[in-house]
């Protein structure tokens, strides 16, 4: 074999195995790719029937329903996105972090009757955010909204311990 | 006291790192043989001063200094002992100062095992770890500093999160770091080769070493890490191609690539180029993943406090070192020479082609990972890429890697022919012929095939032992002797290859997994998968720092019990938040996993699941660390061994 | 092909990488990108109705002019960490009006005799029904309207520096 052809080889070897990487992705794309969609679009952007996509919104505070499916535990909740809300259904554990009145993003397909039957249901649960329950959680905790953000890290050895948290400016330290 | 002088001790480390970055590398340029000889003494000076600051960071979070902003935040004085101490690496501030050290340990262990290493590349190795070190440290000292003050400090802590205390977790990020960061070292030789202009044999024998450890724990991480997802998130899966396992599992396919080709490197001084960029993609891989993550861009069950701000800081810093590294790939490759090339059936043409898929397969993962970050960004969509995207991308481009893995070990080095090699593995293909027939009888037609593919490769990986001490074609005490005689590597080569097939045999197992959510009153049987599933009763317990709700189940089938597992749902006392703790039972061949959800007016909403095979998915990762770890132990590949060419004869060497 | 130009191709991929992961960031700081929320429906769109004790809909049409409308509750870390950049731009001039979340009445009073009372108005959701019209997914959370009522803008999380650059130039136009 010369020394052209073996080349010729290794080169139709990588676009080969590219190639077909690129034909699986975009095939794939098309096949599963879950779009994210809120209640008010589902009217004017409602995928195929039989298409999975992503709900999301905020769970409407006592919507939450608990019933029975074939000895099943389901349940059936509200998701909203302050313009339309659309019913969920759902049977299985929610997850510990599902709250109403907390965000949620609901993975599954539209019924004909306009309800949304879930396959899985994911509670959005972000660290930057403190849901309503949380305000018991924080007085329990050393951690008082009063005592305010710590001073700039320059002013610790010159502070004193047990001077008035009150005096504390807030602010956000960097350190 | 204690936590300044943490901050002294890291402040200390970076004054050696920036020397560790200068010094050797400009000893090197120049050819002064003093400043290179600099190199290891700094190395070990960072690493000293930034074990004591971690030693500092442990003491603190131990004696419940709440007084530290990142103790505060993630400790209480009611967590275990355990957490304690694991929990310093368990934050955001923490895991990065953690990754600092592991970063210097790499460093260290360049300097005090490195004496073969001719000096200038020895003292530019060095320079380079010293560089990114660098840049790590004095990101940690800026902008996440894990000894920053809180004033005034709390009564307690904010507690860390339940989920997170949890044995399999508490030893799965130092793992886990080992492996990402230890792929620094295979970094650092490819650019110093780079800075050298030169790239030989002996190139590839040292780097094979660093590459192999490195990969050896990103396996076992990533492999702790599924672990930890199966039994404590109590939702029964294993993998979820949520982005953070996607970001640990990219380095380790180009890991996986770079662990193939550095062995044409070292045998046929071929691939240079191309070995020394998927060195430097696997390193710029890991970093990226945990800037991804860390930066909030990618959103993930398993995440920690995101902060956009630090996003910015890490990002110059990839910038820097991946584009740099790159910059210089692209003004210093041309003098590394052109590579040989050879016969496309050898053994370095199937080193090829494992390359080729292994990094087709990395690069559909990639996309699927990154494709929904770029339509939000580029087209305002909001899309998402779940599990059938990658089982459909990734499975069709894993098959011919499984095909190829028990056929290519087979082949002979330069010139090869296709026919003897599978004239050997005759029995072989019967074997997983027979295995995919059987597995047909009970499965669907693609976990059957998985089924087939697997015992292709435990045993295609066998059938190479099994080949080389002529078993039945000598007598046996020959081809016992001659089993001892083998190299270690040989072993690793097929555990490594046969791990991979259990793996696989799991996966496919557990495709086959039967799961219901049952509603029960206590006293109530249901039967899933063939099993009686008893709820007996359902009890309080009390915990160091939460309280529980235990059920009772005893399993039993066809009236003879099985077992009695009492899964728990635990509600924090310091954080709002319950967890749900699975109970496995497991005999190797089938898991019976049992989850306790909420209880209506009596009833246990429980969820049952029978996971066939499911441990083996676990197994053949420890099989493959150890293959790893057993051709670590081979004296030929360790660090100190002498430089010269393996001999020809496995029984030459013992 | 040209060797030099294949042995750039990494370097050229990495930096189209970096430059987007770049506007990525700068997205999240400014509000325009953001890759874990659910996307606001009040985007573009005429405010909500609503009437609180405080203020409503109709007390913010009659203005004729833009308004910033942040929700906070005094139970929010971050909301503390906002409250000092909501004051300073308070002090530009910016006209800030407080929606309370979920929130007891004492309990705000107190949060904002402690760290100052940046909002011109602040109205009372004591039930978060308001919050679930708007669609709000967590305090704090921010809006612009601009001054024929449509809802611009909405940041969720604490202002940060680009955010507030970002408050001053719609709100103030």
């Amino acid at each position: 074999m010369t020394r052209k052809n073996r080349r010729l080889i290794l080169v139709l070897g990588c676009v080969i195995g590219l190639g077909s990487a690129t034909v699986l992705v975009f095939q794939a794309f098309r096949a599963t790719g879950e779009l994210f969609i809120v209640p008010s679009k589902i009217a004017t952007n409602a995928p195929k029937a039989d298409r999975n996509f992503r709900l999301g919104g905020m769970v409407e505070s006592g919507s939450l329903q608990r019933f029975q499916d074939a000895n099943r535990p389901a349940v059936r909740f509200r998701v909203s996105d302050g313009v339309a809300s659309v019913s969920v259904e759902y049977v299985g554990i929610l997850p510990d972090l599902f709250r109403e009145g907390q965000g949620v993003v609901t993975l599954g397909k539209m019924r004909a009757d306009g309800s949304f039957a879930a396959q899985e249901v994911l509670a959005k649960h972000d660290e930057n955010y403190m849901p309503g329950d949380m305000a018991d959680e924080l007085k329990k905790t050393g951690w008082k909204p009063e005592q305010g953000a710590p001073p700039a890290a320059a002013l610790w050895n010159a502070a004193k311990a047990n001077t008035s948290s009150l005096q504390t400016p807030p602010g956000k330290v960097g350190g | 006291m204690i936590p300044e002088l943490g901050h002294f001790a890291l402040a200390l480390a970076i004054a050696f790192a920036v020397a560790q970055a200068i010094l050797p590398l400009w000893g090197a340029h120049r050819g002064n043989a003093r400043l290179m000889q600099a190199a290891p003494a700094l190395a070990l000076g960072q690493l000293i001063g930034l074990a004591a600051s971690f030693a500092c960071l442990v003491w603190v979070s131990v004696t419940d200094d709440f007084s530290v902003q990142n103790i505060a935040e993630n400790s209480h004085t009611l967590k275990p002992l355990l957490y304690k101490i694991t929990g310093a690496w368990g934050s955001h501030e923490g895991s990065i100062l953690f990754w600092c050290l592991i970063l210097s340990v790499c460093g260290g262990a360049v300097a005090l095992f490195g004496g073969p290493l001719p000096a200038s590349l020895r003292a530019r190795v060095i320079g380079i770890l010293g560089f990114t070190a660098f840049g790590f440290e004095l990101f940690t000292l800026i902008e996440s500093n894990p000894f920053a003050r809180i004033w005034p400090p709390p009564l307690d802590g904010r507690d860390m999160n339940p989920l997170l205390q949890d044995p399999g977790l508490a030893s799965h990020p130092p793992i886990l770091y080992l492996g990402y960061v230890g792929f620094a070292v295979p970094f650092a030789f490819a650019v110093a080769a780079l800075l050298e202009g030169r790239i030989d044999a002996a190139w590839g024998r040292w780097v094979r070493p660093w590459t192999l450890a490195a990969w050896c724990f990103l396996t076992s991480g990533i492999a702790l890490g599924s672990w930890w997802s199966y039994y404590v998130l109590g939702w029964g899966g294993y993998w979820f191609w949520d982005p953070v396992e996607n970001a640990s599992l990219l380095p380790w396919l180009t890991g996986t690539a770079l662990l193939h080709s550095a062995i044409v490197v070292e045998k046929r001084e071929a691939l240079k180029t191309w070995t020394v960029l998927l060195a430097i993609g696997t390193f710029a891989l890991s970093l990226s993943g945990t800037f991804l993550v860390r930066s909030g861009i990618l959103n993930s069950v398993h995440s920690f406090a995101n902060d956009p701000a630090r996003g910015v800081f890490i990002l110059g810093l990839l910038a820097l070192i991946i584009g740099g590294s790159l910059l210089i790939f692209a003004l210093r490759a041309p003098t590394l020479g052109s590579s040989g090339l050879f016969a496309p059936i050898s053994r370095e043409g199937a080193l090829v082609l494992n390359n080729i898929l292994l990094c087709s397969i990395a690069a559909v993962v990639l996309t699927g990972t990154l494709y929904p970050l770029f339509a939000d960004l580029l087209m305002s969509m909001k899309i998402s890429v779940g599990p059938p995207f990658f089982q459909a991308t990734v499975l069709p481009l894993a098959a011919p890697v499984f095909g190829a893995m028990a056929v290519a070990p087979m082949l002979s080095w330069k010139r090869a022919t296709l026919g003897p090699a599978l004239v050997r593995l005759w029995w072989v293909a019967l074997v997983a012929l027979a295995a995919g027939l059987f597995a047909s009888l009970g499965m669907k037609a693609v976990p059957a095939l998985a089924m087939g593919a697997a015992a292709w490769m435990i045993f295609g990986a066998l059938a190479e032992i099994i080949e080389r001490v002529r078993l039945f074609r000598v007598p046996l005490g020959n081809s016992v002797a001659r089993l001892f005689a083998l190299k270690l590597s040989t072993f690793g080569t097929t555990l490594g290859h046969a791990g991979l097939g259990v793996t696989v045999a799991g996966l496919a197992g557990m495709s086959m997994t039967v799961e219901q959510v049952v509603l029960v009153r206590p006293g109530e049987t249901v039967q899933v998968a063939g099993y009686d599933w008893h709820l007996a009763g359902m009890h309080d317990a009390k915990g160091s720092n939460y309280n529980a709700r235990v059920a009772t189940i005893e399993v039993s089938r066809d009236g003879a019990p099985i077992v009695t597992l009492s899964p728990e749902r635990r509600a924090f006392t310091t954080q709002t938040m319950t967890t749900t703790e699975a109970k496995i039972s497991t005999n190797f061949v089938r898991d019976l996993y049992a989850v306790l959800g909420e209880e209506r007016d009596g009833a246990a909403v429980l969820r049952l699941h029978m996971n066939p095979l499911a441990p083996w998915i676990w197994l053949g990762a420890l099989i493959m660390a150890m293959g790893g770890f057993c051709s670590l132990a081979d004296r030929r590949l360790r660090i100190a061994a002498p430089t010269r060419a393996a001999a020809p004869t496995a029984l030459s060497r013992t | 092909m040209n060797r030099r130009l294949l042995l750039l191709t990494p370097l050229g991929v990495a930096a189209i990488g970096g430059a987007s992961f770049w506007a990525m960031l700068r997205g999240m700081r400014t509000g325009s990108f953001d890759p874990r929320g659910i996307p606001s429906q009040m985007i573009d769109k005429p405010l909500p109705d609503f009437a609180l004790e405080g203020f409503g809909r109709a007390d913010i049409l009659v203005l004729k002019r833009p308004v910033v409308l942040n929700f906070f509750a005094s139970w929010c870390v971050p909301c503390i960490d906002e409250a000092a950049t909501l004051v300073t731009l308070n002090r530009a001039n910016v006209p800030i009006w407080g929606i309370a979340y979920k929130d007891k009445i004492p309990a705000t009073d107190a949060f904002l005799t402690k760290y100052g009372n940046p909002y011109r108005r602040v109205a009372r959701d004591l039930a978060g029904q308001v919050g679930i019209e708007w669609g709000v997914t967590g305090v704090p959370e921010t809006y612009i309207i601009d001054a024929a009522g449509i809802v611009r803008w909405r940041y969720s999380g604490p202002l940060s520096e680009q955010a507030v650059s970002v408050v001053t130039k719609l709100a103030t136009a």
